[in-house]
């Protein structure tokens, strides 16, 4: 699920030119804001098998908080990128904090859920029927984020912004009204994100400053602004983890920095630059 | 004038505090003398030189690191030892760290300076036996200028002989970057900020300039974390977080990195006000999120910058 919240960092600076540290706290409000969706509606009897209803329905919600960040952030468009790193750095620090006033700083589990579709015995080991449509989920909105982008007049008109934007304001598109929709989809991939995961581990406090890094190796392998690179940048990030963790758990993270630190040195671009969004 | 009297007046304040001031704030005072010497570092990167360092909290941690393995493992203690071994051990890090980095300007240079802090930090968590893990290591009662002091308690220690060394080693910083701020390399620093191409064409070596501005930064930074180190009397892994990186950057932020003392005001503004704010409401990252949020959109030049007589650093 790297790949949602990497997406929704591209997807973001792409176009706006903006890094968005807070992207880590879009993912966290969304793991939580799906666990409070799910205990509500289970406990007005919903069907068991149907709680991912309700988990999507949470992270979509918070799509109601895109606009008014991007507003906030509307206000040093002009200024120097250092500044609105910095102002996105606000945002972390805030939402943590609105994080452990809403919901505490225990952890928060979904007890029940993770299960109830079942497990499957692929190839000698058994997997959770839940993690298959984790996969499915993660590879339909690859394809419908690549339609949006590719074949669809508000595609176009992104594109155009990411390449160039003040031609393309001069061809008349209203920056204002992009800028909020691309802002609000970059909080919703990072929300959903956030929630599909929840059901296989815990929501706790420190998820949000730690997932912004394991998001930023991603886009940096992949290369920033690309949509693609995402999709294999999350892919090595993934595979890198889990076969350190299979053979030496002490590099786990390290390796992943040094990948990280290679790729920039190497080519600062990225292994998918050119490609944008 | 009126800077300069300012000026004179403060550093008198500081001098006289361990007179009228209780124990407790002047505790409060040592990390926010040794944030402020690694904050002038930080300083030369990013309102001098124009680079945004989102790593600055490695140099820190390193220094803390090496105040604790001196005091701890090896059985140095003289004080003296440990600042210049931490900004030895800054410097020498520094140096290929900073030749990677300086290839690099704006958000690159940021997210290559962080993956660098992340990559030390989960070294610190991971490498257990060389670094306690998340435990850290203990950092000893270091002597200063060979005296033990053994008589003072801790308290005692910390707030009378230990508070005048950090105090003078502060002035000391301060002085020697104003030397460095004011000499040519510090001019052209500045030109390579404004306009690296211009610079370039009137013959500043920006790239090496930019290399030598990081490992300058580095040896305050490590100067400071080791001194850091020592009221707290632990090193942890999480000196080197990146989210320390970025309250690194708020302080700079807070105080006014345009001006020649914004560092030292925003390390000792920012320590007091996290002090109070996290006594009335355990939600402090909030407010302090809101804060810097306030800051950065209304008042880019922070707390310094509110002063009419405006000097850049």
């Amino acid at each position: 699920m790297l790949f949602l919240v990497a997406a929704g960092l591209q997807l973001v600076f792409g176009v706006q030119k903006i890094l968005n540290l807070a992207c880590g706290s879009f993912y966290a409000l969304g793991a939580y804001a799906g666990v409070s969706a799910v205990t509500w509606a289970l406990g007005h009897g919903l069907p068991a098998p149907l709680f991912v209803l309700p988990l999507l329905a949470g992270g979509l919600a918070l799509a109601a908080l895109g606009p008014p960040l991007e507003r906030l952030l509307s206000r040093i468009y002009d200024r120097d990128e250092s500044f609105q790193l910095l102002l996105t750095f606000a945002l972390v620090l805030m939402l943590e904090d609105v994080i452990r006033f809403v919901w505490g700083s225990a952890p928060v589990q979904l007890r029940g859920a993770y299960l109830a579709y079942g497990q499957v015995t692929l190839a000698g080991s058994t997997i959770p029927v839940y993690n298959l449509v984790v996969m499915a989920a993660g590879a339909l909105i690859a394809l419908g984020m690549g339609l949006l982008l590719t074949r669809t007049r508000f595609g176009r008109i992104v594109r155009a912004t990411a390449e160039n934007r003040e031609m393309a304001a001069a061809l008349g598109v209203d920056m204002r009204r992009v800028y909020r929709r691309v802002f609000t989809l970059g909080v919703v991939l990072g929300t959903v994100g956030g929630a599909l995961v929840i059901p296989a581990t815990a929501a706790v406090n420190e998820m949000a400053i730690e997932v912004i890094v394991e998001a930023f190796a991603v886009v940096v392998i992949g290369g920033l602004g690309s949509m693609r690179g995402a999709a294999v940048g999350a892919l090595i990030v993934g595979v890198l983890k889990a076969g350190a963790i299979a053979t030496w758990p002490e590099v786990e993270m390290l390796a992943i920095y040094v990948v990280v630190i290679g790729v920039l040195v190497l080519r600062p671009a990225g292994l998918f630059a050119g490609a944008t969004t | 004038m009126i800077a300069r009297a300012a000026g004179i007046a403060a550093v008198i304040a500081l001098l006289s505090a361990p007179l009228v001031a209780t124990p407790y704030q002047l505790t409060l005072l040592l990390p926010a003398f040794a944030y402020g010497i690694a904050l002038l570092g930080l300083n030369l990167l990013f309102g001098t030189t124009g680079l945004l360092s989102f790593g600055h909290a490695l140099f820190v941690a390193l220094g803390a690191y090496t105040a604790a393995w001196l005091t701890t493992r090896a059985g140095v203690l003289s004080l003296e030892v440990i600042v210049l071994a931490a900004a030895g051990v800054a410097a020498v890090v520094a140096v290929p760290v900073g030749l990677l980095c300086v290839r690099y300007v704006k958000i690159y240079f940021g997210m290559l300076t962080l993956a660098f802090g992340m990559l030390f930090y989960s070294f610190l968590y991971k490498f257990y036996a060389l670094t306690g893990g998340d435990e850290g290591i203990r950092v000893l009662r270091p002597t200063v200028l060979g005296l033990p002091f053994a008589g003072l308690d801790k308290v005692e220690f910390l707030t009378g002989p230990f508070y005048y060394y950090v105090l003078a080693l502060l002035a000391v910083a301060a002085l020697v970057m104003r030397r460095i701020v004011r000499s040519p390399f510090g001019l052209s620093l500045r030109a390579i900020r404004e306009n690296a191409d211009k610079a370039a064409f009137v013959g500043v070596r920006v790239r090496r300039y930019r290399f030598y501005a990081f490992v300058i930064a580095a040896v305050f930074g490590g100067v400071g974390g080791a001194l850091l180190a020592v009221p707290t009397g632990l090193a942890d892994p999480l000196l080197a977080y990146w989210t320390h990186s970025g309250n690194l950057v708020f302080m700079l932020l807070l105080g006014g990195f345009h001006h020649f003392l914004g560092p030292i005001v925003g390390a000792i503004v920012f320590i007091f006000l996290q002090d109070t704010v996290m006594s009335l409401t355990s939600y402090w990252r909030f407010v302090f999120g809101g804060l810097l949020a306030v800051v950065v959109i209304f008042f880019p030049g922070g707390l310094l910058g509110l002063l009419p007589s405006e000097r850049t650093a």
